[in-house]
């Protein structure tokens, strides 16, 4: 039975930071339509800021809590530069093009930033300096769920109460929801379109950020591609919800996290990521609208 | 805007730029001997070339725009139009095939082996790439898995010759076909969906093949792959190493020819025409009432085919393979020589692989900037030439001129 809830527990954990990441996609699908294949990339970018700037600061001497708030909002920050960035490039100027030209831009820029990193800085893994210490308290159930999974666990429950606020309750999130509903009627009733999208970007890559920083010091290590199986499986889980639905988004990450915390658990091991893709593929192909979706008909 | 201006919006964006590149460009941590290295001049690097690379692109929009007061036909270069003209003048085309193919044939005698297995690969990527042209240039239909097909058909000639000692031409065959089956098996279900979660489930698909191939270690060797595959065998001759290569090479000239002749003829056939139809737009290409699914697994097949024929060949060339040749950035790789050349383009995707396999293998010094270059290429050629390199010439009716008055016809 604990084998039961520790792998139920590494499985909820794996799903929030999954819902942070698959966020990100489900906003930008949902406002432009189109698949941010670069988002993954993003969320590597924020790993990789945090690193370096917790490990300047541990190498300053500068107290744990200040590393903490320090690393994760540069990591914060500097996602949110490129995210918006990336959309400046690679994206608003293909707003009337094909459908699939963003999509090649997409995966250009995922790929030119898997390499800026990796020429920048190293192609080996990096050990990921400790953030989150061992809690006292945790002591008798540590076996079961470690202090960071709590940690991984609130933070994220937390970030989803203030997304659901900022979208159902204030301005901004309102433009985004009719922009989201209908792109040319929000600008006739003059809402700032291109600001909207740049804000979903900035918001996405914010969030992916946050789960770029847990989620490396809950492995420990990270590397210049990390971003490439995190983003596909984000975007699985993003697929599974419903694309486009936020609720949906967070259910599916929490089913995607689940099935493979126990499909490792267990079946075996060496195939956790071939169970993530036959997933996505499975989903696709019975049900493409997703668990929370609605099925999308296309008029002539 | 004035030229003041120009300046001062280069210098913010070369501002945000370094401020953007800052972490990852400036700083570099030890984080075992606890050093930290700031790398000040990556700083100005970033901030001088996005200025430089602003200036360009401030130029280039201003030409443009410049052409177009003009009066000019099209936004077009010359170069490009100079290269349609050939093509659309029969003689003047087999005059270049014919020239182009004397060079080929020519190669190996006047240079060394290393450059012909260079120049071997260069042509395996021009039948990819004509491969992947069928499915996203033609069908319009994006295959980021490509290189699945391409396994699976280094796989089933690696495995037959393996245990069952089959020959390269006996499995050629078979190979094409395991990955066209493949191809079929993948479509039946996917084919439905739209355009973008095709790409991510035939991505998934690609990735599915190549983690099997490393972890199912009784069927494929696992992540230590396969050596000692047989060359390509010619009635049975023993050849040495280097005439071997040689052979290789012409192999792969015929097959470069056939791939040309073939898809030159597919793309004038009630096929092709159906592909072309089908990417333009669906709804309206089964009112004409063309079969969008039967269509879809057709291009599907056949550029799967393709990909498992060219797998044999570089099992054979290479003589080993492992998954870590199966990787998705193979398929980047051979999307980009797609885009870059011109979806639907012929010419334009043989030019285009024989520049993105042969200047970084002569420009070994920048081959680590390689795939850097890769990415940036694709966004900036969506952006800027979505139409690739030699865009692919389409269809017109012309109508011919009234015949003058009073004169019988």
């Amino acid at each position: 039975m604990d084998y039961f809830i520790e792998l139920l527990c590494s499985g909820l954990t794996r799903g929030a930071i999954y819902a942070l990441i698959a966020l990100g996609y489900t906003m930008v699908y949902g406002i432009i339509g189109l698949i941010n294949f670069a988002h993954g990339e993003i969320y590597m970018i924020g790993a990789f800021t945090a690193y370096i700037v917790a490990t300047v600061l541990t190498i300053y001497g500068f107290p744990l809590l200040a590393i903490v708030v320090l690393a994760g909002l540069a990591a914060v920050v500097w996602s949110s530069a490129y995210g918006y960035t990336v959309e400046r490039i690679a994206y608003k100027p293909l707003r009337h093009a094909p459908r699939l030209s963003p999509l090649i831009s997409a995966i250009g820029m995922s790929i030119f930033l898997q390499n800026y990193v990796l020429l920048a800085q190293t192609p080996d893994f990096l050990p990921f300096p400790t953030l989150i210490p061992d809690f006292p308290f945790m002591e008798p159930i540590a076996h079961i769920i470690g202090s960071t999974d709590l940690v991984i666990l609130l933070t994220t429950t937390i970030i989803m109460i203030a997304l659901t606020v900022l979208i159902k309750g204030t301005k901004i999130g309102k433009a985004m929801r009719a922009t989201a509903q209908d792109r040319t009627m929000a600008m006739l009733l003059g809402i700032d379109v291109n600001k909207i999208i740049s804000a979903t970007f900035i918001i996405g890559s914010a969030l992916a950020a946050v789960g770029g920083l847990l989620i490396a010091s809950h492995i420990g290590q990270i590397n210049f591609s990390i971003g490439f199986l995190a983003g596909i499986k984000a975007f699985t889980a993003a697929v599974l919800g419903g694309i486009g639905s936020i609720p949906g988004a967070v259910l599916g990450a929490l089913v995607l996290g689940l099935t493979e915390s126990f499909a490792t658990g267990y079946v075996s091991s060496d195939y956790e990521d071939v169970f993530a893709f036959s997933l996505l593929v499975i989903i696709l192909i019975f049900k493409p609208s997703g668990l929370l979706g609605k099925a999308e008909t296309k008029k002539v | 805007m004035s030229p003041l201006k120009h300046t001062l919006r280069g210098l913010l964006l070369s501002l945000w730029f370094a401020a953007l590149t800052f972490p990852i460009m400036v700083i570099k941590v030890n984080p075992v001997e606890g050093t930290v290295t700031w790398r000040w001049q990556n700083a100005l690097f970033v901030a001088g070339g996005v200025f430089f690379i602003y200036l360009l692109v401030q130029l280039a929009l201003r030409h443009k725009a410049a052409s177009k007061k003009a009066g000019a036909s099209d936004d077009t270069g010359e170069q490009e139009s100079f290269i349609h003209r050939i093509l659309q003048d029969q003689k003047q085309k087999y005059l270049l095939g014919g020239i182009l193919l004397a060079v080929a044939v020519a190669f190996p005698t006047f240079s060394s082996s290393y450059q012909t297995t260079v120049m071997t690969t260069a042509l395996m990527y021009v039948v990819l790439g004509l491969g992947l042209n069928i499915v996203v240039g033609m069908a319009g239909l994006l295959d980021l898995g490509y290189v699945a097909f391409y396994a699976v058909g280094a796989y089933s000639y690696a495995l037959l010759n393996h245990h069952f000692g089959l020959g390269f031409w006996a499995v050629l065959p078979i190979g094409g076909g395991l990955a066209a089956l493949f191809g079929i098996l993948l479509g039946f279900p996917v084919l439905r969906l739209r355009g973008d979660y095709l790409a991510i489930v035939t991505l998934g698909f690609g990735e599915i093949i190549r983690l099997i191939l490393e972890n199912w270690g009784e069927f494929s060797k696992g992540p230590s792959g396969i050596s000692n595959i047989a060359r390509p065998g010619l009635f049975g001759i023993e050849l040495s190493l280097d005439s071997a290569i040689i052979y290789s090479y012409y192999l792969m000239v015929l097959f470069v020819i056939a791939t040309i002749f073939i898809v030159n003829r597919l793309q004038d056939s009630r096929l092709g025409r159906a592909w072309i139809a089908l990417r333009e737009d669906e709804i309206a290409c089964q009112a004409m009432g063309i079969d969008k699914r039967k269509t879809k697994l057709v291009a599907f097949s056949l550029g799967a085919f393709w990909a498992g024929i060219i797998g044999v060949v570089f099992a054979a060339k290479t003589t080993f393979i492992n998954p870590a040749s199966f990787t998705f950035l193979e398929s980047a790789i051979i999307l980009a020589i797609v885009v870059l050349g011109g979806m639907g383009s012929i010419v334009g995707v043989i030019l285009a692989a024989l520049i993105l396999i042969l200047l970084p293998e002569y420009l070994r010094e920048l081959s680590q900037y390689r795939m850097l270059a890769f990415g940036a290429i694709l966004v900036a050629m969506m952006v800027f030439r979505p139409q690739g390199l030699i865009a692919s010439i389409r269809r017109t009716y012309k109508f011919e001129k009234p015949a003058p008055a009073g004169k019988p016809r």
